[in-house]
């Protein structure tokens, strides 16, 4: 127990949960507490003790799932699946047809539990793959071409109500119920793959792949679909935390020093007593912010990723004007104004006029527009933020542009969303940017965003 | 020992009228025997506040509350000096020697219990809430680490004053700052998110009795359809049973479009909002799962 507890909690600082010894006994005296035949509870206990961020709850519920769901040996698993296997003799395809037919029955219902058995069934009818020498003997790529859930998204909306179409609003509420259910049918499935895969080649083995960075961790470029719902929930109390930071720094900063000379002078009216002290206030700091995005396809997950950034920024910041850019670049200021991120998006993919000639980006013409078109309203006030991953195809870099800018703005600062490694490998022309920057960073994900930001501003 | 088990916990919260479920009866229940504050994050309107009123209820106790906001420091959290009195005291013994009045005047007699500290010492157990923490700056939270973790209080011209019980203790946080590791590593942590549908169903008929079951249950789904949504503020538990009341309050008995169209302003506090969930509610296709 102590000591599986102790590889659990190793586990966790893995995957990037901070875990302190004290929290580790903590939790240990805390299990004294709960009866250990409730799992329930026992789970409950762990994670009152070591998850300290909401962020973290999803890798520690698939740790959990994978240290203290398991344990029974491979052979246990194999005695599972005969048990799930359909009588012999079947052909395979009927019991295929039976097999979902009973799923669909069971989602229509909507019970937990018989849908957590369905999911296992479904990975001991079709998970397996039979012929594996090596790697993992499961797969839930598998169960899912076997068990389609559009289509039985579209039965089960069929079903929902006998005998009549429904109404919007029915169809609303009817389908979110059951994408909800078939949601905890495919999370099932997924954690019973895991489980599996765990008695076979041990805990420590499966959790090294399966569990997903953390949201502040997570690559922009290889984050999936859901992922990136999860980082756009992230972004928003990040600027929201940025600008509180932003404000608190400044109101601190506008105590400002003892005035001796102005103190002197007040003191006159009561007879040289100084009773009112006199600050010297510095002038409020107001940045303003340009921010230059590459939108091109090399970048796309990037570019999404900034645009969020963007949009969030400049609800918390007045100052703030943003340009894309492809081949040719365009201001969507105005676009990003508009509250809803996603129509934004729809806008400016619409509106913007960045694409002139191939469709590929070009730095160089971009980067001369912006000069000639914007760089007048460039003041010793702005900071100017590129960001981009100067892949160039070995077109002209105008790089003067970034020299001229840095000349005129208080700072120019280019963020790259590739590895510092391979900056300037094939068409990358980090280095030449970067000559003329204040700073070229590499930021990957929101731990070095925020490092970066804080830095900064 | 306040409870006797995780079960008691959901029972007797429930008498409260605090439907809880297992995960918050395990934290409550876990606090008490550890001795640890709790510390519960959470969208706004999900029952932060609350769980500690219920448990201050059903343990019968005061409820001592600590309303955070920038710029509390420990004159307003901990104690402070009551110096007019201590003016008078010196005043008044105009004759005696310093060393008389001094050892006097820092004395119990004259000082001033803020929350925290009158939450301690109190002979009587009670709840103490500390509101919203992360209003509070980042210096003000290090007020609170030796009360959270060792409940005392160092004054330093009287000394160590320590707990003559230990406090319940919950402490609230919106999330709107990150919470410095040191008071987290100090608190078991419980994340208040939305309820799920039936236990956000059970509250609201809990609380608007006279509702009909088909009603509340068609109410919790759209609302949590419509969390689902970006919304500038999505609805809390509280707007959810605002909605219901408004609904049986106009006599609807069975939600439809029209309805729901026009009680939205119940649940929703901006126009844009309105908007887009009216749309949400009229589009149904969305991407599918595979």
């Amino acid at each position: 127990m102590l000591t599986r507890m102790l590889e659990f909690s190793r586990a966790m600082r893995d995957a990037g949960v901070p875990v302190a010894v004290s929290e580790n006994l903590d939790a240990l005296r805390a299990l004294a507490h709960v009866p250990s035949e409730d799992k329930d509870a026992f789970k409950a206990a762990l994670a009152a003790t070591m998850v300290k961020s909401e962020a973290h709850r999803k890798a520690f519920d698939t740790l959990f799932d994978l240290y203290w769901r398991t344990g029974r040996g491979a052979e246990a698993v194999e005695e599972q699946e005969r048990f799930d296997a359909p009588p012999d003799g079947g052909d395979p395809d009927d019991q295929q047809q039976e097999y979902l037919e009973d799923l669909f029955r069971t989602l229509l219902g909507g019970d937990a539990s018989a849908i957590r058995e369905a999911a296992r069934m479904a990975v001991s009818r079709f998970g397996r793959v039979e012929a594996a020498q090596s790697g993992s003997p499961y797969f839930q790529y598998r169960v899912f071409r076997a068990v389609d859930l559009d289509s039985l998204l579209a039965r089960l909306m069929q079903d929902a109500v006998e005998g009549r179409a429904l109404t919007p609003l029915e169809e609303r509420m009817w389908r979110d119920e059951f994408e909800q259910r078939l949601r905890a049918f495919r999370e099932e499935v997924e954690a019973d793959v895991r489980r599996r895969l765990a008695e076979h080649r041990g805990a420590a083995q499966v959790a090294k792949h399966t569990v997903r960075p953390l949201p502040e961790d997570l690559d922009f470029v290889r984050a999936t679909r859901d992922e990136i719902v999860e980082l756009r929930r992230a972004i928003r109390p990040l600027a929201r935390r940025l600008a509180t930071r932003l404000a608190m720094k400044r109101r601190a900063a506008n105590r400002g020093r003892l005035d001796v000379r102005a103190t002197v002078r007040h003191s006159l009216s009561t007879g040289g007593v100084p009773f009112d002290t006199r600050y010297r206030h510095k002038a409020p700091h107001r940045p303003e912010l340009f921010m230059v995005c590459d939108i091109s396809g090399s970048v796309a997950a990037f570019a999404r990723f900034t645009l969020m950034f963007v949009h969030a920024f400049q609800a918390q910041f007045s100052r703030v004007r943003s340009f894309v850019f492809v081949d040719h670049l365009d201001e969507v200021t105005h676009l990003f104004a508009n509250e809803d991120f996603l129509v934004a998006v729809d806008r400016m993919n619409q509106e913007a006029d960045v694409v002139r000639f191939d469709g590929h980006s070009d730095y160089g013409n971009s980067l001369e527009r912006f000069w000639r078109d914007y760089g007048s309203s460039i003041g010793p006030r702005t900071s100017v933020v590129i960001l981009g991953d100067a892949r160039n195809n070995y077109r002209a870099s105008a790089s003067w542009v970034i020299k001229a800018i840095g000349q005129k703005a208080r700072r120019v600062y280019w963020l790259n969303p590739e590895p510092i490694n391979y900056w300037d490998t094939g068409d990358s022309i980090a280095a030449d940017y970067a000559r003329h920057a204040s700073g070229m960073f590499e930021v990957r994900n929101l731990r070095q965003l925020e490092e970066f930001i804080e830095r900064v501003i | 020992m306040r409870f006797e088990s995780v079960q008691d916990v959901v029972a007797r919260l429930a008498t409260a009228g605090y439907l809880a479920d297992e995960a918050i009866a395990t934290v409550v229940f876990l606090a008490d025997r550890l001795d640890k504050p709790v510390l519960v994050e959470g969208p706004a309107g999900t029952g932060k506040t609350e769980l500690a009123k219920a448990v201050a209820t059903i343990l019968g106790d005061p409820l001592i509350r600590l309303q955070c906001y920038e710029g509390v420091d420990e004159t307003k959290a901990l104690y402070e000096w009551n110096y007019k009195k201590q003016l008078l005291r010196i005043q008044a013994g105009q004759d005696e020697g310093w060393d008389a009045i001094s050892g006097d005047i820092f004395s119990d007699e004259f000082l001033l219990e803020r929350p925290v500290l009158k939450a301690i010492r109190s002979e009587e157990s009670v709840v103490l809430l500390i509101d919203e923490i992360d209003k509070m700056d980042f210096e003000g939270e290090a007020l609170l680490l030796e009360v959270l973790s060792d409940f005392q209080v160092s004054i330093p011209e009287l000394g160590t004053l320590k707990a003559r019980q230990i406090p319940f203790v919950v402490l609230t946080s919106n999330n709107s700052r990150e919470l410095s590791e040191a008071l987290k590593r100090r608190c078991l942590y419980l994340y208040l998110d939305y309820p799920d549908v039936d236990r956000e169903k059970a509250i609201v008929l809990e609380r608007v009795p006279e509702i009909n079951a088909t009603l509340a249950d068609q109410v919790v789904r759209l609302v949590r359809s419509i969390r689902a949504l970006e919304l500038k503020k999505a609805p809390s538990v509280a707007e959810t049973i605002d909605w219901a009341r408004t609904l049986l309050h106009l006599g609807v008995t069975e939600l439809d479009a029209a309805s729901a169209q026009n009680t939205l302003t119940a649940l929703l506090k901006f126009q844009t909002d309105v908007e887009k969930v009216v749309a949400h509610l009229k589009i149904p296709p969305r991407p599918g799962n595979n």
